[in-house]
């Protein structure tokens, strides 16, 4: 009795914390459509006023033109570089490789305005403050860490008898890499392009110290919060929120979910650390 | 053989290596540099002066920022913490795996929302004539001043960390081996004892990491302070910001940037041991 109650009180918890988690995220999908300018209850009745406003302001046009062609070459350069990395943790041993993999997926652990400053204070020296590029290159330092964890993992389900059979069979270990290991990987490589890709697309504060005029998507927002009250910010927000949970749902496609499932049943739950390592789970 | 691996790792090697050497470690390495350099008409010139530091560590502005974030931080952390641990120990051990699965996606969700859009969403409900007090005066309840204080930079940091604290905690607990906890439950110790004396100490790693990343995202965010807090007083986030946007003065910066590294390495350090060393 007693430990059913405890079981009960349990789940009415778990829904509580799951409420406050997506309470935020519900409100501004709600608000962004009140007719309302103060976010504020009760409701004033429906209006796309915002979503009119937000897509014809031609900063924030800008701005998205400018994360979609930040976003896309530092998903591919991640998931490149995050690959070299995942393999080389993955297949050679060497010395200070502890010390190689701690500075590979070091930066998401450096607070962003520390980030920030640093690369604003060396870019600027490398004359690239204030320009496109030094977003991009930002964005590949925090990314690249995303990339290679999910990489790694997929790797670490790999029979390492498959390359094994590869090299005996004369292949050089570089074709080997590319009809074997890559092919093996492509799934969460795949994955890897868009959650990196949308890593970019959100990120504001590094973004913000070094991009000088050149705003992305989430530093308008910024402006916009340091501004006045604006609904514009939950409209963006939104449609934002919508188009990276596509993103990231066909990633999570990829990255082998359904397989994961599946063997979720027989296998007990697995070691690992960080918010998308659960959704690799064991496959094989 | 070894050499033979050696000449095929390096292709691989470099390019990820040379990048974060070239574009993390390095300009974390100048600001270490540039805290000894000094401003001269708003520009930048090499020197090796400790003014910067003297200027900094002298004001007793800067030590109370300090203050305020450690407490702000140290409170996030445990906050969040004991938030999460109910509702961990409930995904873990009292739902289906499937279900477990579905609910730990959920918390994923939040990571691929802007924070700015949840911070400026919880303004709206905890403002003066936010939701939360509409809701308060239903119930006949007088409002309360939530926005601009500290227990509003508290939201914005557990908005932040509450998710991933959560995962970290249901994946630590739901590797506890059962028979252990059956065998608690055999030798007739209570749920408390049991929850006490078996389930905490072995789900205590993911306990403590989980409490140390609260602890980071919080002691380096600074919207929830800004946006949430009322950015007054300052914290040290705060303090960067102020210092490098209005007054260009990137040493002064730095300086404070080098506290926060220093505060966080030791702080990790700690944890780290506090989470594995001391093992029976």
């Amino acid at each position: 009795m007693m430990l059913r109650l405890g079981r009960w009180f349990g789940w009415a918890y778990t829904g509580y914390t799951f409420l406050f988690i997506l309470a935020p995220i519900a409100a501004s999908l709600v608000f962004s459509f009140n007719a309302d300018r103060f976010p504020s209850l009760p409701l004033k009745g429906f209006t796309t006023e915002w979503y009119g406003g937000t897509f014809t302001d031609p900063l924030v046009i800008e701005a998205f033109q400018r994360s979609v062609m930040v976003s896309i070459p530092v998903a591919l350069l991640s998931t490149i570089l995050g690959f070299c990395a995942a393999y080389c943790d993955f297949r050679f041993d060497f010395r200070g490789k502890s010390l190689f993999s701690l500075l590979m997926l070091l930066p998401p652990t450096i607070p962003a305005v520390i980030m920030g400053l640093g690369m604003l204070s060396y870019l600027s020296r490398m004359s690239l403050a204030g320009e496109v590029w030094a977003v991009l290159i930002s964005h590949v330092v925090i990314a690249l860490p995303f990339a290679m964890a999910m990489i790694r993992l997929r790797l670490a389900q790999m029979d390492s008898a498959l390359e094994e059979a590869s090299w005996n069979l004369r292949a050089s270990p570089a074709q080997t890499l590319w009809y074997v290991v890559l092919p093996f990987c492509k799934q969460s490589l795949v994955a890897a392009f868009l959650i990196t890709a949308a890593v970019s697309f959100d990120e504001f504060a590094v973004a913000w110290f070094v991009s000088g005029l050149n705003e992305t998507v989430p530093v308008r927002v910024l402006v916009f919060l340091q501004g006045q009250v604006s609904p514009v910010i939950n409209a963006i927000g939104t449609a934002v929120f919508t188009s990276s949970i596509f993103l990231v749902a066909i990633g999570m496609a990829f990255s082998g979910m359904g397989k994961a499932k599946r063997a979720a049943a027989e296998a007990p739950a697995q070691p690992a650390a960080g918010a998308l390592v659960s959704n690799n789970g064991l496959s094989l | 053989m070894s050499s033979n691996s050696s000449r095929r790792r390096w292709p691989l090697l470099l390019p990820p290596l040379l990048w974060q050497l070239t574009f993390f470690l390095l300009p974390l390495l100048f600001l270490f540099v540039i805290s000894f350099w000094s401003v001269v008409n708003f520009r930048l010139e090499p020197d090796m002066t400790l003014k910067n530091w003297d200027f900094m560590l002298s004001r007793s502005s800067f030590w109370s920022a300090y203050g305020h974030t450690w407490s702000l931080a140290l409170g996030a952390a445990v906050v969040t913490t004991c938030c999460s641990f109910p509702a961990a120990c409930s995904l873990a051990f009292t739902v289906s795996e499937r279900t477990r699965k579905l609910a730990l996606m959920f918390l994923v969700v939040p990571f691929f929302t802007s924070y700015l859009v949840r911070v400026y969403s919880w303004q709206a409900f905890l403002a003066d004539n936010g939701i939360v007090n509409a809701l308060l005066a239903l119930v006949g309840l007088d409002g309360l001043p939530m926005l601009n204080s500290d227990f509003g930079s508290l939201v914005g940091y557990v908005t932040l960390a509450l998710p991933l604290v959560t995962l970290v905690q249901t994946m630590g607990l739901a590797q506890i081996d059962r028979n252990l906890i059956e065998a608690a439950h055999n030798l007739r110790a209570g749920p408390v004892r049991t929850l006490f004396e078996v389930i905490m100490p072995l789900a205590k790693p993911s306990l403590v990491v989980g409490a140390l990343f609260a602890f980071i995202l919080a002691f380096g965010d600074f919207v929830a302070p800004t946006y949430l807090g009322g950015g007054a007083p300052p914290t040290l986030s705060n303090l960067i910001i102020d210092t490098t946007k209005s007054g260009q003065q990137w040493p002064r910066a730095a300086v404070v940037a080098i506290v926060m590294i220093l505060t966080l390495v030791v702080t990790s350090l700690a944890a780290v041991r506090l989470a594995y060393g001391r093992r029976k």
